[in-house]
């Protein structure tokens, strides 16, 4: 691991200030990721932002009805949260299926939706990757890719987002709130937060040079069941081959609405909008889910050792579908 | 290999010869793999390689040393620590305390679990000067005077262990777990989200604890000393 300077600073503002006057500075929350990536010289920025006595751990309720979770909040602590887990149970069971109880003691919300690929070519320092070293190719393309992305690649990365718990919070229509050191405040839509790679998959998300996550703000909660279903080579304790993030409402005969958002699929959490008009007001069945899962794998594009995902992504959702539908007479 | 063992077997005088013969076995084994390596070591390294002339100095990073009071098992140790120390090197190396394991380094194996502020983490994957003032127990701080601590006892019992190396995190892990369970924090298992109290069942015990791998799998001694413990009828 490389040196570093390290502070602790007292306020969001200091913490915020301090990563704009570091040229290599970086902030440390849970660490679960960074130092990991800090062993293998991967990351190694030269000054370390320690912003675990800043706060931001609270879980409140907005004025519309929804939730503001601090940027510090553990990913235990939110998927235990009281509110959560009944209003928001599709997050509770996506940051459930991550992870290990001793990891999520200590990851951050903030720090989960930055979290880095885990491609094992980027992993692996002997070996080219565009999003570790820009520009000196990609070794999954022609590797062995059977993690990798269906959706939304290049040429230059087929890596895919690591996180459960940024799929449901794409699926919720989640905001990302973040402070730059001049004190300046930004919302950010999670569906523009994280970057498909195209040329730059080293650049991952939208947040800019000098922006600190501070929270995530969940709209009030959506009416219907929820559901997220991983699908993994262990039972437990392994990241995703694809999930489903899934919410129906189907109190009456006909389905008033549904939402499904894909992970372990792309650079980043896939939801497609247009996809799920088709099911509202629509009697779901396993036509229609079809119709939908069509439109999500629109322009899908497998490699040479992931092509099941698409048969999965498939079964997947209608699995997720049957799981809350299970007692209706309109799935058969 | 196999005719090496039993060679082992019948006798001392034949050991010799039997080590021996078997790291001859092994260096041959090793040798091929090591000198393809080598070759394809050399042609010129692919652009994404980090790579430096060696008749060049290594550009230096002068390690950073910052106090730090750690606060272990009651105890509090005023130590000066290289800023990069993981909470693990500072427990095993600084203040010689080996009870806590350094299984893979990498936040996967859960053999470096240790309690903070009554939470379990990977020791492993935090640092050291993040957490002054606060407090930690390690395995060395459970039994807090008595002989053993209930868990200890319950591992002892049920002989949920083999080679011991995943043991002192496999217990500080399951002490964590069990005050997870108490304060009702649910598990990817957990059937009812909404229900405020999750029964501790052995499936609950076996997601709430695939954070620590034991290699010599003695996973169902293991689930039974902690439901032991934890007063779950097996």
């Amino acid at each position: 691991m490389k040196s570093f300077s390290f502070e602790q600073p007292a306020t969001v503002q200091a913490a915020a200030a301090s990563l704009a006057t570091h040229a290599d500075a970086k902030f440390i929350a849970g660490g679960t990721n960074l130092l990991d990536l800090m062993k293998l010289e991967i990351e190694a920025p030269t000054h370390l932002i320690d912003i675990n006595r800043l706060g931001l751990d609270q879980i409140e309720t907005t004025d519309d009805g929804g939730v503001r979770i601090g940027a510090m909040v553990r990913n235990s602590d939110l998927a235990a949260h009281s509110r959560i887990r009944i209003d928001y149970a599709v997050l509770s069971r996506a940051l459930l299926s991550g992870a290990s109880g001793q990891l999520r003691n200590k990851a951050t919300t903030g720090g989960n939706l930055l979290q880095r690929t885990r491609c094992y070519y980027f992993y692996d320092t002997a070996r080219p990757c565009n999003k570790r070293v820009a520009g000196s190719g990609c070794s999954a393309v022609a590797g062995f890719n059977r993690m990798h992305a269906i959706l939304g690649a290049s040429d230059q990365c087929i890596a895919v987002h690591p996180s459960d718990m940024a799929v449901a919070m794409r699926l919720l229509d989640a905001e990302v709130e973040t402070i730059n050191g001049s004190g300046v405040r930004r919302v950010i839509p999670i569906a523009e937060f994280h970057r498909l790679p195209a040329t730059t998959p080293h650049l991952e998300t939208n947040l800019r040079r000098d922006e600190m996550i501070t929270g995530v703000k969940l709209p009030a909660p959506l009416p219907g069941r929820q559901t997220y279903r991983k699908v993994r080579d262990r039972a437990s304790y392994a990241f995703a081959l694809i999930s489903v993030a899934a919410v129906i409402d189907a109190s009456g005969e006909r389905a008033q609405s549904a939402r499904i958002a894909l992970g372990g699929v792309a650079h980043k959490p896939w939801r497609v909008e247009s996809a799920e008009l088709g099911l509202s007001g629509a009697t779901i069945n396993v036509k229609s889910i079809d119709a939908v899962t069509d439109q999500l794998l629109a322009g899908a594009r497998a490699y040479s050792d992931n092509d099941f995902k698409l048969a999965l992504v498939r079964r997947t959702v209608h699995a997720a579908v049957a799981e809350i539908l299970k007692n209706s007479p309109q799935w058969k | 290999m196999i005719s090496n063992l039993n060679i082992i077997d019948e006798g001392a005088e034949f050991f010799e010869i039997s080590r021996r013969n078997m790291l001859k076995v092994s260096a041959a084994m090793f040798s091929a793999p090591l000198a393809e390596r080598v070759m394809s070591a050399s042609p010129p390294a692919p652009s994404g390689v980090r790579s430096r002339d060696l008749t060049q100095p290594a550009r230096t990073h002068p390690p950073v040393m910052l106090p730090v009071a750690l606060n272990v098992n009651g105890r509090q140790f005023d130590v000066r620590i290289d800023s990069r120390t993981t909470l693990l090197d500072a427990l095993r190396e600084t203040l010689a305390m080996k009870g806590s394991k350094k299984g893979c380094d990498h936040g996967q194996c859960g053999a470096c679990t240790v309690l903070l502020g009554g939470r379990r983490i990977n020791a492993c994957l935090t640092l050291a000067v993040m957490h002054d003032g606060e407090p930690i127990t390690t395995i060395e701080g459970l039994s807090n005077g008595n002989p053993l601590h209930p868990m200890q006892a319950a591992f002892l019992k049920h002989d949920g262990f083999q080679c011991g190396y995943c043991t002192p995190g496999q217990i500080c892990s399951a002490i964590g777990m069990l005050d997870e369970a108490q304060r009702g924090v649910p598990s990817h298992v957990t059937e009812n989200l909404s229900v405020a109290a999750v029964p501790l069942t052995q499936q609950e015990i076996r997601e709430r604890m695939s954070g620590n791998l034991c290699r010599c799998s003695a996973y169902p001694n293991i689930v039974a000393a902690i439901g032991d413990a934890a007063g779950v009828s097996p």
